[in-house]
């Protein structure tokens, strides 16, 4: 079952809390194993024509970040400047060029947080100020941030922003994957606003055969990859599109969740704590050692004043 | 008479230019960390959305935090290797440790978008295990304690027989006299637990400090992306850690009109060459086992910082060290020593805003004035706060002179 804006409403509202449910009771998606209930959004980049409603939707819906006046999304001008999401836009839409065609044919692709199935972010926070949901969605508690924005440098995507000009409670920033309305069974604001129905939402796996459909029916019209898919672990975020996916501004990445290089090191160093005990243990052997040889108690009267 | 017993409060008076030179540089940079906390981040540093962490995450952070190795590789030494020639360093690298780590958890809240929650990571329920820098500010917040309790016995040295409250307090003297030779008894009973704790606890947390940014393997230079990272760092801060109580010790020697601990210094010297000796192979192992020696003639930025901060600064320093008239030459021994505490401090900095190469890197990071003020300003604040202490506490051994006489 595929969603565009149209159909989702009739068919989804009425299941969709029933599904969210069930997701939430059972899954523990802490390691982010388990994700063939969770949803996602299929981007065709080459049906996009750069309208810039889907920014607009955004501002609309995210009504804690800075209002934006119309004139502002309707200005298309700035598509050509390279943006990225800021402490004040949780999505933007940039212009590329096909730089194989003659006639240098525009490419448009929007961005947001991939909400990725294995976040960076998530491993990297040092309070647990991101979470995981059963919907996808890879949300950020700002209660619980101390501010260190480690996060910013984990992500391989470059998404969360920071409110730099906030003096007191800044926040990270950014893409909900409009959390309080997929749980309500609404669509994500700008999947609902987008009039060229670029964006599909829908549960990830079904998102992923239609993908696959696409790419088969029209060789032609697709480079044959399905970024996202597999991309640090798999996105929520799936992207097609008809010139090489660097060209329109999404990083080259491996297959490996970025988490996966450093949990290793984290957990082997603490394996049932015994790598620091066993050195603890060690250094007290030498410690008796070292001063049994000098015939000395090990008291530490250098400190401790004799 | 051991020689630790010969340790006192520094007779020198207290202001002198060059303090307040010091004086002014801290106030200026407490300036710019007022502003800071009351304008926010962006209206003192040039941190940005591709580069968020920035001078004072390289500097007074994990520079700090390295630069403090000496407290833990002098207390290994002389505690656990039992190397009592060592004693008369101890006291000055502990109080630097202690003092080291205090101005990195007051320089990282500066740095800290909600430096009121930095108190969150010790709440159970926010524990994050897979978070290496939970573990990094677990271990610090710790050995933070550890150190502090590893510097009691000198506050006791101090009070013990000389309690004298004033006013109606002075009732209190015998108990609070009674109370300090008990911690003084009790202390130095189990204090070699605490001194291994110090030294595990470091091992963990200089070592984690390097696994912070293999989380980002596309964003970082291959030169600095290597799992063996968390090792480099432990390596480069064990191997740090002799250089800095040389630097401190003749530092502090030429302020109070002392002669430099040469007796001390020279054989404390001969054990870096060994420690950096493994970080240079290894470090060289690793470039070469990774291929990554393909980039050591290219034309960037973190390339010349490798060459900076590890040809000149790591390996020149190396094999001064490793010369027996470098090492009895006060000279040549404090620049050999300066030489690889520049390396260390650049080699941070690089790995935290240099090799990282943001995906979208349109606005370069050069840190502001602001932030380089507040940086120099800690490490003024720090030098005036170990000057106090080496007045009022028995941290320094006793001038030559007077040793004579005891």
């Amino acid at each position: 079952m595929i969603h565009t804006r149209r159909t989702f409403l009739k068919q989804f509202s009425g299941t969709a809390g029933l599904i969210l449910m069930g997701s939430r009771a059972q899954a523990d998606v802490s390691n982010g194993q388990d994700h063939s209930k969770s949803f996602g959004v299929l981007v065709d980049t080459t049906l996009c024509v750069g309208c810039r409603s889907c920014e607009q939707a955004c501002n609309e819906v995210n009504t804690d970040l800075p209002r934006k006046p119309l004139a502002h999304f309707k200005a298309l001008s700035i598509l050509d400047e390279k943006r990225r999401m800021d402490y004040s836009t949780y999505t933007v839409v940039n212009r590329y060029y096909d730089i194989q065609e003659a006639e240098q044919k525009p490419v448009f692709a929007k961005f947001q947080c991939m909400h990725c199935l294995r976040p960076a972010c998530k491993s990297a926070c040092i309070v647990g100020a991101f979470s995981s949901e059963a919907t996808g969605a890879v949300q950020y508690d700002s209660w619980k941030c101390i501010g260190c924005r480690y996060c910013m440098a984990a992500c391989p995507f470059q998404v969360p922003a920071y409110e730099y000009r906030n003096a007191f409670t800044p926040k990270v920033r950014k893409c909900t994957f409009c959390q309080p309305r997929i749980s309500a069974g609404e669509l994500p604001a700008c999947v609902q606003a987008c009039p060229m129905e670029v964006m599909t939402f829908g549960p990830r796996e079904e998102l992923l055969r239609e993908a696959r459909a696409k790419l088969a029916a029209f060789p032609e019209r697709y480079v044959q990859h399905i970024y996202g898919e597999n991309e640090v672990g798999g996105t929520s975020w799936l992207y097609l599109a008809s010139v090489p996916f660097e060209q329109i501004g999404l990083p080259k990445l491996g297959y490996h969740p970025t988490p996966g290089y450093t949990e290793p090191i984290q957990h082997a160093i603490f394996k049932y704590f015994l790598p620091p005990l066993g050195l603890y243990s060690l250094l007290g052997g030498l410690m008796w050692f070292f001063n049994k040889r000098k015939n000395k108690t090990p008291d530490c009267k250098g400190i401790h004043a004799a | 008479m051991s020689a630790h017993d010969t340790a006192a409060p520094v007779d020198t008076p207290f202001f002198t230019r060059g303090v307040m030179l010091l004086c002014a540089v801290m106030v200026t940079g407490i300036g710019f960390g007022l502003y800071r906390m009351l304008f926010s981040l962006a209206a003192v540093t040039n941190l940005n959305d591709q580069y968020p962490l920035g001078l004072w995450i390289g500097i007074d952070v994990a520079s700090g935090v390295a630069l403090a190795a000496g407290g833990f590789t002098t207390g290994a030494l002389v505690y656990i290797f039992n190397r009592e020639q060592f004693h008369a360093i101890i006291r000055p690298a502990l109080l630097t440790a202690m003092f080291g780590y205090t101005f990195v958890a007051i320089g990282l809240l500066f740095d800290l978008g909600r430096w009121y929650n930095v108190w969150h990571p010790v709440i159970p329920f926010m524990w994050q295990g897979n978070s290496v820098l939970f573990e990094v500010g677990i271990c610090v917040v710790i050995y933070l304690n550890v150190l502090y309790i590893e510097f009691v016995p000198i506050v006791t040295e101090r009070f013990i027989g000389r309690v004298n409250l004033p006013g109606f307090l002075a009732r209190l003297n015998d108990p609070v006299d009674l109370a300090l030779r008990f911690m003084d008894y009790f202390l130095g009973k189990i204090m070699f637990l605490f001194i291994i704790a110090g030294v595990v606890l470091s091992c963990l947390h200089q070592s984690s400090l390097g696994t912070l940014m293999v989380i980002a393997p596309y964003k970082m230079h291959p030169l600095y992306f290597s799992y063996l990272s968390p090792l480099f760092f432990l390596l480069s801060a064990m191997s740090v850690g002799f250089p800095m109580v040389i630097f401190e010790s003749m530092l502090a020697a030429r302020s109070f009109g002392r002669k430099p601990e040469m007796q001390v210094l020279t054989p404390l010297a001969r054990y870096v060459p060994w420690l950096l000796g493994i970080y240079i192979a290894l470090k060289i192992g690793d470039m070469l086992y990774r291929g990554t020696y393909v980039y050591l003639f290219e034309n960037t930025l973190p390339v010349g910082m490798f060459w900076l901060e590890f040809g000149l600064l790591t390996v020149l320093p190396f094999f001064l060290f490793l010369s027996p008239d470098v090492r009895r030459s006060p000279g040549w021994l404090f620049t050999a020593a300066l030489m690889y505490i520049c390396g260390v401090i650049l080699n941070r900095s690089t790995v935290f805003f240099i090799a990282y190469q943001p995906v979208y890197g349109e606005n370069a990071y050069i840190p502001a004035v602001g932030e380089f003020a507040l940086t120099i300003g800690l490490i003024a604040a720090l030098m005036l706060v170990y000057r106090i202490f080496v007045t009022l506490f028995p941290v320094l051994p006793l001038k030559e002179a007077e040793h004579g006489g005891h």
